[in-house]
């Protein structure tokens, strides 16, 4: 590890390692550090992904893939379930133990210096124009000076709050969640399920996420206000004890993901944060990969840009903002509105809802038509709802 | 004062996020509140899933 880089990555996520990536492509010179001994594990995420969403990116890999996903299927809160298969638009669930490692594999190929078991303490500003560092690497301390710091350190988001930018999260918005990855059940291997209502996810929805082979991931997000009365665990365990009492557990995770509007400004000077960090995540799935690799891509093209041009100011780094914009953002403004809609839907509503699309003939129940049924009077709003599951 | 069951504890982070005053810190697998500067707010504990945090009733 040397004392000095042109940019400072924190956090070994997608985020993380494209921005390492993209700034190693641009000429600079940046060390990409993750608190953990792993990149990739543990794996905090149900794992699905739009094949859209991965190929803006790369061809996607064989050992990325552990299902390919063709159909949906929301089950209402009586039980009654809703399938709707996918026309062009195809998933997967990734094994993201896997994925993420190769991120930083690629990432490293680039250039990037990567380290693990390096946790990030403190930044402090220096009088370079620049931050130092502050870290324990294999419990030993150490400083390292930089211009840029790419803050991609996930829910937590410290190295924002170090640097002035507000981004804790207000409690409305966030969702807690766990997860168990478990063997040994039946299901569709082709298809994901999701469930929802008050009975199941109070204020978010549970998954059933399927890696082949009877394995599977099943989760939930439950809205915060709801965990203080019952914990998130709490609904897990129940909804498997009635669902699936088979199966084996063979990880338990938990998580929280920040249901947000997208952070406005997630810069200052020398600083910029990625994925979520800056609370790029769509606010109604809470899909979160393919926003963390984009910001993470932008941020390093802008971030070595900046290196070459020798000017780190927030004025220098807006251009980050308007590529997120443009990309993503204010299609996440869009989608928090219509999750502001959606979160008002009773219970007895999303019931109805399912059985009059039930009542459509088969080969026209799609995405599409799900969500006219479901929010009729805003029928504009809906199409992109479940082009969000579909796509992640 | 909050209790901590730390053997329960997943190290996932969603609590460091709500804290208003940022005296959580979690790393790999460790998770430290600094007393001096927790407001009491309890935000941590609606938020944590699996029950790991709780208000010291003391
Ligand atoms: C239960 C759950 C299910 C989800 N399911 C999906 C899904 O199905 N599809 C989807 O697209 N998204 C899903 N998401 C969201 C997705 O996981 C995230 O949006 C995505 O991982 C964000 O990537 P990131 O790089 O921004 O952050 P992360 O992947 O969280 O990476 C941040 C990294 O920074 C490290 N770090 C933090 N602080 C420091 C520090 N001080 N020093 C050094 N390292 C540090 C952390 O250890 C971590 O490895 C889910 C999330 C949860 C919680
Ligand atoms: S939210 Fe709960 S499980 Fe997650 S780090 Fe905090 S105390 Fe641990
Ligand atoms: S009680 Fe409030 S201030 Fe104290 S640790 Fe929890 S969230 Fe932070």
């Amino acid at each position: 590890m040397k004392n000095n880089y042109d940019i400072v990555v924190v956090g070994g996520g997608p985020g993380g390692s494209m921005a390492a990536l993209h700034s190693a492509k641009g000429g600079a010179n940046v060390c990409l550090l993750e608190k953990t001994r792993d990149i990739g594990y543990p794996v905090r995420c149900g794992e699905a992904m739009g094949e859209w969403a991965i190929k803006q990116f790369f061809e996607p890999k064989q050992s990325w893939i552990a299902a390919d996903i063709k159909r949906s299927r929301i089950v209402a809160p009586n039980g009654i379930p809703i399938d709707i298969p996918f026309n062009k638009e195809q998933a997967y669930v990734l094994n993201r133990r896997v994925f993420d490692y190769d991120l930083s594999l690629m990432a490293s190929k680039e250039g990037a210096d990567v380290f693990t078991k390096c946790y990030v303490k403190s930044i402090d500003r220096n009088d370079e124009n620049g931050y130092d560092v502050h870290l324990d690497y294999l419990g030993e301390h150490k400083s390292i000076k930089t211009k840029l710091i790419i803050g991609a350190d996930g829910i937590e988001s410290r190295i924002g709050r170090w640097a002035g930018i507000k981004t804790q999260i207000n409690m409305r918005d966030m969702e807690s969640c766990i997860q168990y990855s478990v063997g040994n059940i039946e299901v569709d291997s082709n298809r994901i399920d999701m469930y929802v209502g008050d009975n199941w996810a109070p204020g978010g929805y549970l998954w059933v996420f399927p890696k082949g082979d009877g394995a599977a991931n099943i989760g939930l997000g439950i809205g915060s206000k709801y965990n203080r009365k019952k914990s998130a665990k709490k609904y897990l365990d129940e909804f498997i004890e009635n669902k699936y009492p088979e199966a084996t557990i063979h990880t338990t995770m938990c998580g929280g993901v920040p249901c947000s509007k997208p952070m406005a400004h997630p810069i200052c000077d020398n600083v910029m944060l990625v994925g979520d960090a800056a609370h790029f995540i769509n606010p109604i799935t809470g899909g979160g990969i393919a926003a963390a690799m984009k910001s993470g891509m932008f941020a390093g093209q802008v971030g070595s840009e900046a290196i070459i041009a020798n000017d780190y100011s927030q004025n220098f780094l807006k251009k980050y903002i308007s590529l997120c914009q443009k990309d993503f953002t204010k299609r996440h403004e869009k989608i928090y509105k219509v999750k502001e809609t959606i979160t008002k839907l009773t219970d007895d509503e999303m019931n109805q809802m399912a059985l009059k699309i039930n009542e459509l003939p088969p080969h026209k129940i799609t995405l599409g038509k799900v969500f006219t049924t479901a929010i009729m009077k805003k029928p504009s709003l809906i199409i992109d709802v479940m082009k969000m599951f579909a796509g992640f | 004062m909050i209790n901590i069951k730390e053997y329960r504890c997943d190290f996932c982070t969603a609590c460091v996020t709500v804290c208003p005053p940022d005296c959580i810190e979690v790393r790999e697998a460790s998770i430290k509140i600094d007393n001096d500067t927790c407001i009491d707010c309890n935000l941590c504990t609606y938020v944590c899933p699996i029950e790991v945090l709780s208000p010291d009733e003391e």
